[in-house]
């Protein structure tokens, strides 16, 4: 699993600074080996980022058509975008905040059943994590469009709701800054369980015991050895988790879960570049959205104790 | 004792008719155990004999099937484990690897919320000759510097029954006896009642004030150290707790203070009071070093019995001693061990040896030496459902 790469960077017991001489050793053979992941970098990631960043300063031609722009330097760029799209940008964060927050909150507890509690029956443990991963077998396009299904105003959940009065007669789901969360956090819980199911799945129950045993009550055990013992699984799934929500366009967008109210960031871009056709705005956007994300992974993971994952 | 405040002495254990069955097999069966207060008491046997399954039940990490389990005179068995005057130094050390060796030490005072953890925890460092390293990880620790922080941490909380479940078992032997020592001194000096789990007999000798031989789920024998040696009372006893040289045979005669018994034709005798059975057929054996080797038939009328003759198989030198495999005819093969006294061995490999040992040194056994297992062996995967489904059934019954 891809997510194990994560989980091997956690701080493993027998974790010692290595002076393994063969290790140190630096070697033709290896820079040549690493040949082939420097080029495929170089050419579908920096490549990429420089072209991004040129157009983001971008100035639009003189008595050119829409969409026709020359090279500059036109850092005002950076400014309309911020000054137009701030509620987008304030939105794509909170929202993805909002659904890392609930995604945990509902992974934990079941990566904690499978990975701790379902040890004794490595069937079930087997079974349960076929069944979180089952869902990816299905487009998470189709998988979103079902739920806007289920959300609509004819659906059966509405009309209920609507039915017990805990719906206003005008009131609608989809389009709702809920449903929009509920999408993100439904879409990513695996992305957030496998990590931490990965290092649960390794916790040697034994602190636990000497935890139980040193008059720590089972809340006490929970939050004082459990929870700092899986950190590097929670830092990996909220990770994988915040990254890709702040950017995500399919489940905001009004085609799916999302409304007028509730466009995200990637919408504003997915518009500018594929509507509007003002690359420089949406390039600029881009760069934004990155280095925002940067600046927050970094400040994370620095105050949660595992740098050993940057 | 209540939690927040220490216990100011040992307190006694005490487990009544302890009984824990597995789905699959019984670990221990009908347990009664007394430890006295302060004492240093270890609990030997062999691995899987149920030691450190009851280790487990007194520390709460267990729940027995049936039984009581008493600290200091209250019943703690619907105690959990976190509100038992009780720590455990485990077979892993098991300390919390995200914390440093001090906040592992002061662990537990924080949890029993006591004032001044870090003062408490860097003096039960200073008791282990460890404060210098109070701000590293356990990970860059050596394997004894781990188990003496291990120590600590169960030792600061001051518990009223120390529980130590083989900690000794990684460490070379150098470093063992070392731990051994200080182990004891420890013990001595704050007072606590320990509770030693150990398979090594060697250890428990040294350390224990008291023994008890467990094997197959029950206590075989119980006792000071030296009187479990020279006085074994079951087979298992005298062959796990050092080595012996078991004989069976009928009683032939009985006078006021000795018992005769006729081995293979030969006749040896024990002290009356040095014999738990007196009729019938009985085992009774010699520990090797009580042997001595003669390479002629000796003539001795009293108080010495004499075996032979018979032929040396194997001679092996270990340093102070000389271990002889003597093989006699219609007996079998016994082992003594000789001081080497003189250079060079006594006897070479085929010579024609008599044995001869002190009448009072012999001892006569309750049981005879037996293969069988005590519990029936029922690991198939056939009686284990069956045995889930009884206690399934019990349960919903209970419901």
């Amino acid at each position: 699993m891809a997510f194990a790469a994560f989980s091997s960077t956690a701080p493993s017991a027998t974790a010692a600074p290595s002076t393994d001489p063969v290790a140190r050793r630096r070697s033709p053979v290896a820079l040549f080996l690493l040949l082939p992941g420097i080029l495929y970098l170089v050419l579908f990631f920096l490549t990429p980022l420089v072209s991004l960043l040129l157009t983001s300063f971008q100035s639009p031609r003189e008595f050119g058509d829409i969409g026709q722009f020359d090279y500059a330097f036109r850092w005002q760029n950076y400014v309309e975008v911020v000054t137009t799209y701030w509620p987008h940008i304030v939105r794509s964060f909170s929202y993805a905040l909002a659904a890392t927050f609930f995604a945990l909150l509902i992974s934990y507890p079941l990566a904690y059943f499978i990975g701790v509690k379902a040890r004794k029956w490595p069937l079930l443990q087997s079974l349960m994590l076929v069944l979180v991963i089952a869902p990816f077998f299905i487009s998470f396009l189709l998988r979103t469009l079902a739920w806007k299904q289920l959300f609509s105003d004819e659906s059966f959940v509405v009309q209920s709701l609507k039915a017990l009065s805990l719906l206003g007669p005008e009131a609608h789901v989809t389009g709702t800054a809920f449903s929009v969360i509920f999408g993100l956090t439904y879409n990513f819980i695996p992305f957030m369980t496998l990590p931490l199911y990965t290092t649960l799945e390794r916790l040697d129950v034994r602190y636990l015991e000497a935890g139980n045993d040193l008059y720590a009550s089972p809340f006490q055990v929970f939050r004082k050895i459990t929870i700092p013992l899986s950190m590097p699984g929670i830092v990996a799934g909220t990770l994988l988790t915040f990254i890709p929500a702040a950017g995500d366009y399919i489940n905001a967008s009004r085609d799916f879960l999302g409304g007028t109210g509730t466009q995200m960031m990637g919408n504003v871009i997915e518009a500018n570049f594929l509507v509007l056709q003002n690359y420089p705005s949406a390039a600029a956007l881009s760069i934004i959205l990155m280095t925002v994300i940067l600046v927050i992974v970094s400040i994370y993971v620095k105050r949660s104790g595992t740098e050993e994952l940057l | 004792m209540t939690i927040g405040a220490f216990a100011d002495r040992g307190a006694d254990l005490q487990l009544v008719g302890i009984e824990k069955r597995f789905p699959g097999f019984t670990a221990i069966e009908n347990l009664n155990l007394t430890i006295p207060a302060g004492s240093f008491f270890a609990l030997l046997g062999p691995s899987g004999c149920g030691k450190t399954t009851t280790l487990r039940l007194v520390a709460g990490l267990e729940e027995p099937t049936g039984g009581r389990i008493l600290i200091g005179g209250a019943d703690v068995t619907n105690q959990k484990s976190f509100q038992r005057p009780v720590n455990t130094v485990f077979q892993s050390y098991a300390l919390f690897p995200h914390m440093t060796v001090l906040e592992n030490v002061a662990f537990g005072l924080r949890r029993r919320k006591i004032g001044d953890p870090v003062a408490k925890a860097h003096e039960a460092l200073l008791l282990v000759e460890l404060d210098h390293l109070a701000h590293r990880r356990p990970q860059q620790l050596s394997g004894g510097q781990q188990q003496r922080v291990a120590l600590a941490r169960a030792i600061v909380n001051r518990p009223a029954l120390l529980l130590l479940d083989e900690p000794l078992g990684a460490l070379d032997l150098k470093l063992r006896r070392q731990m051994q020592l200080e182990l004891k001194t420890i013990q001595e000096e704050v007072g606590l009642t320990f509770l030693h789990v150990t398979h090594d007999q060697e250890e428990a000798m040294t350390m224990a004030d008291i023994i008890a031989v467990m094997n197959k789920g029950r206590i075989e024998q119980m006792g000071e150290p030296q009187q479990l040696y020279e006085l074994p009372k079951t087979a298992f006893v005298a062959n796990f707790l050092g080595q012996s040289n078991l004989f069976t045979g009928p009683v032939v005669s009985t006078t006021g203070t000795a018992i005769a018994v006729d081995v293979s034709g030969q006749k040896i005798v024990v002290p009356l009071e040095r014999a738990h059975r007196v009729s019938g057929a009985v085992t009774i054996g010699v520990r090797p070093e009580k042997l001595t080797l003669h390479d002629v038939a000796p003539t001795y009328s009293d108080g010495r019995n004499v075996l032979g003759p018979g032929r040396v198989i194997d001679v092996s030198f270990s340093g102070v001693s000389t271990q002889y495999l003597v093989a006699v005819p219609g007996i079998g093969t016994l082992v003594v061990f000789a001081q080497n006294m003189a250079f060079g061995p006594a006897a070479h490999v085929g010579a024609e040896v008599w044995l001869s040992w002190n009448v009072n040194h012999g001892f006569g056994l309750d049981d005879d030496p037996t293969d069988a297992p005590r519990f029936e062996a029922d690991l198939d995967t056939k009686t284990i459902a069956q045995q889930r489904r009884s206690s399934l059934i019990t349960e919903f019954e209970e419901a």
